[in-house]
């Protein structure tokens, strides 16, 4: 059984602090959703998670072991990271983008093994795209790259999901989209945090919300308390009547 | 094997021009079938360590220049361009400005690899990991003019004016005086930098996602500089030490291939050392054929003539859009 948990960790770029005292700890099955204000906090939190920044003070430990003291091979086949617009800098095919997610698996020289290829098969399945495979990544719509990042990031078999903004830049159907593919993961056992400001979507899927304000993480509970309309008033300084409510659109 | 068809074609190319190389250029080929000894030494001892140096210095600038574009994410990157080679070559006059050409016979390959690493180290650092193409282009130009300075400077104080002029033609790079004994420093070499490159690979393709997904998937980014620094310095000075400053083979080999492996950054390290190893040798064939009796043409003159053009082309298309 995975838990990411952090205690007392204070994290932030370099030694300037951007959040303060995170306590919280994660199991297998959730569904997380960061939630805040530009600029809270919420991607330091996720590369926090994902070992790629170290916190500060405190510790950031997956089970037992810092997350950042894990060596890279093993970490990286134990939890997927997609930062905030990720994006392909050579135009290749989609399907050496999901390819990617097999890269811990193997050694420094070594070629896919068939395995690998029906992981990848899987994955890109998963998220709707296997007819995409073989076009080049960079004729692709936004909503099709972020299923095939996704893809990528499922790849990696691992037991542990952050995503920084996925459904940013995406329509409404892509959006429910990839939301029923993270609740499906979850509802797998896999551990699933995300950032998002979609809230209406957080609402719905998400079974857990820590919302980040200030240096701080708020509020830490079920969509519906961590989002009620006083707390959006205090933490985004806005009127929202009844607070956030799960969005009532699905895909058809 | 995935690219074996291109693989398969590239040495073919190579067989070609290294056929063109060996026999371009007034080449006695009716005495060599007649049995004649002079021919066979022409062959033996000046044609075909010409033609194996040509092909494994090719091969090592068109594998640097792949493995920095990969790196730099920039298809501008070039051994030449970001001043790895004039560091070399900075590092092979000092060698011969202090008398140290004859250490043990390895001091100017030495002092041409210390000098391409600590050019290549300046320019990770001067660019940074995330340089743009203007960026990746000033920090080379800024380490290119400082190597060149810095070889003049070495030029201006030498005394002695046969020492200077024979310093001046070698850094115009030229095969010309190849014998085995340059093959036997440059080969182990280059041979040796080839394969610290190659463990670049992996990373490679996971930079194609950025430095943060690099990283998740667990890719070593500050082991895959020291790489990059240490298999550029051996497969470039070891070439810059017998032959001079040779450019943009590696600028012009990748670009050319890369279409043909889906742009796929591991997938171009081999196509790019062959395509390179192809090139060189060409043009090595190329300016014997045109110079014929006169002055012979310097081969690094030749590259530079033929390839400026291309990086003109190649800057106009770069920076009006994505790659």
């Amino acid at each position: 059984m995975t838990t990411l948990s952090l205690a007392k960790a204070t994290l932030g770029h370099g030694q300037c602090p951007v959040l303060r005292e995170v306590d919280a700890a994660f199991a297998p099955g959730e569904f997380v959703a960061l939630v805040g204000p530009n600029g809270a906090g919420k991607s330091t939190l996720l590369s926090a998670l994902a070992g790629l920044n170290p916190p500060i003070a405190g510790t950031v430990m997956l089970d037992d072991q810092p997350v950042a003291a894990i060596p890279s091979a093993d970490r990286a086949r134990r939890i997927a990271y997609m930062p905030p617009d990720e994006r392909a800098v050579w135009p290749v095919p989609a399907r050496t983008i999901a390819a990617l997610g097999r890269m811990p698996h193997r050694k420094p020289l070594e070629r896919l093994a068939a395995e690998d290829e029906a992981v990848i098969d899987a994955a890109l399945a998963r998220t709707g795209v296997s007819h995409l495979a073989h076009r080049r990544f960079d004729t692709l719509s936004s909503g099709e790259r972020a299923r095939v990042l996704l893809a990528r990031t499922l790849a990696t078999g691992a037991g542990v999901l952050l995503l920084d903004e996925p459904t940013a830049s995406l329509d409404p159907r892509h959006q429910l989209g990839l939301m029923e593919v993270l609740a499906g993961e979850a509802a797998s056992g896999k551990l699933v945090v995300i950032a998002a400001h979609a809230l209406d979507l957080v609402a719905r899927y998400c079974s857990r919300v820590l919302l980040i304000d200030n240096g701080r993480v708020a509020t830490d509970g079920s969509p519906a308390d961590a989002l009620c309309e006083a707390n959006l008033e205090t933490v985004f300084a806005i009127k929202a009547p009844g607070g956030a409510r799960p969005t009532g659109w699905s895909p058809l | 094997m995935r690219d074996a068809k291109l693989i398969a074609v590239l040495l073919a190319v190579c067989a070609i021009a290294a056929l063109a190389n060996l026999f371009a250029g007034g080449f006695p080929l009716g005495a060599l079938l007649s049995g004649d000894e002079a021919a066979r030494l022409i062959l033996l001892d000046l044609r075909l360590p010409r033609l194996v140096l040509g092909l494994v210095i090719g091969g090592g600038l068109g594998l640097t220049g792949a493995v920095l574009q990969g790196y730099f994410r920039n298809p501008l990157a070039d051994p030449g361009i970001v001043g790895v080679t004039s560091s070399a070559g900075l590092g092979a006059v000092i060698a011969l400005y202090f008398g140290l050409g004859g250490f043990l016979g390895i001091g100017v390959p030495l002092f041409a690899i210390l000098g391409a690493a600590v050019g290549a180290a300046t320019l990770l650092f001067v660019a940074g990991p995330r340089a743009g193409a203007t960026t990746l282009i000033l920090s080379g130009v800024a380490v290119a003019a400082l190597a060149n300075s810095l070889t003049a400077l070495m030029m201006n104080l030498s005394p002695n004016p046969w020492a200077l002029s024979e310093i001046a033609y070698w850094l115009m790079g030229s095969l010309a005086n190849s014998s085995w004994t340059e093959v036997s420093v440059a080969v182990p070499l280059i041979a040796a930098g080839a394969g610290v490159l190659a463990f670049t690979a992996r990373a490679l393709d996971a930079l194609t996602l950025g430095e943060a997904t690099a990283r998740s998937l667990g890719a070593d980014l500050a082991r895959l500089r020291i790489i990059v620094v240490a298999g550029s310095a051996l497969a470039v000075g070891g070439g810059v030490a017998v032959a001079g400053a040779i450019g943009f083979v590696g600028l012009v080999a990748p670009h050319l291939l890369r279409r043909f492996v889906d742009h796929q950054p591991s997938r171009l390290l081999l196509p790019a050392a062959l395509g390179g190893a192809a090139l060189l040798t060409a043009a090595d064939a190329l300016i014997r054929l045109l110079s014929g009796q006169g002055t012979p043409l310097y081969l690094g003159v030749a590259t530079a003539l033929l390839g400026v053009p291309f990086f003109f082309w190649l800057v106009r298309t770069q920076t009006r859009g994505p790659v």
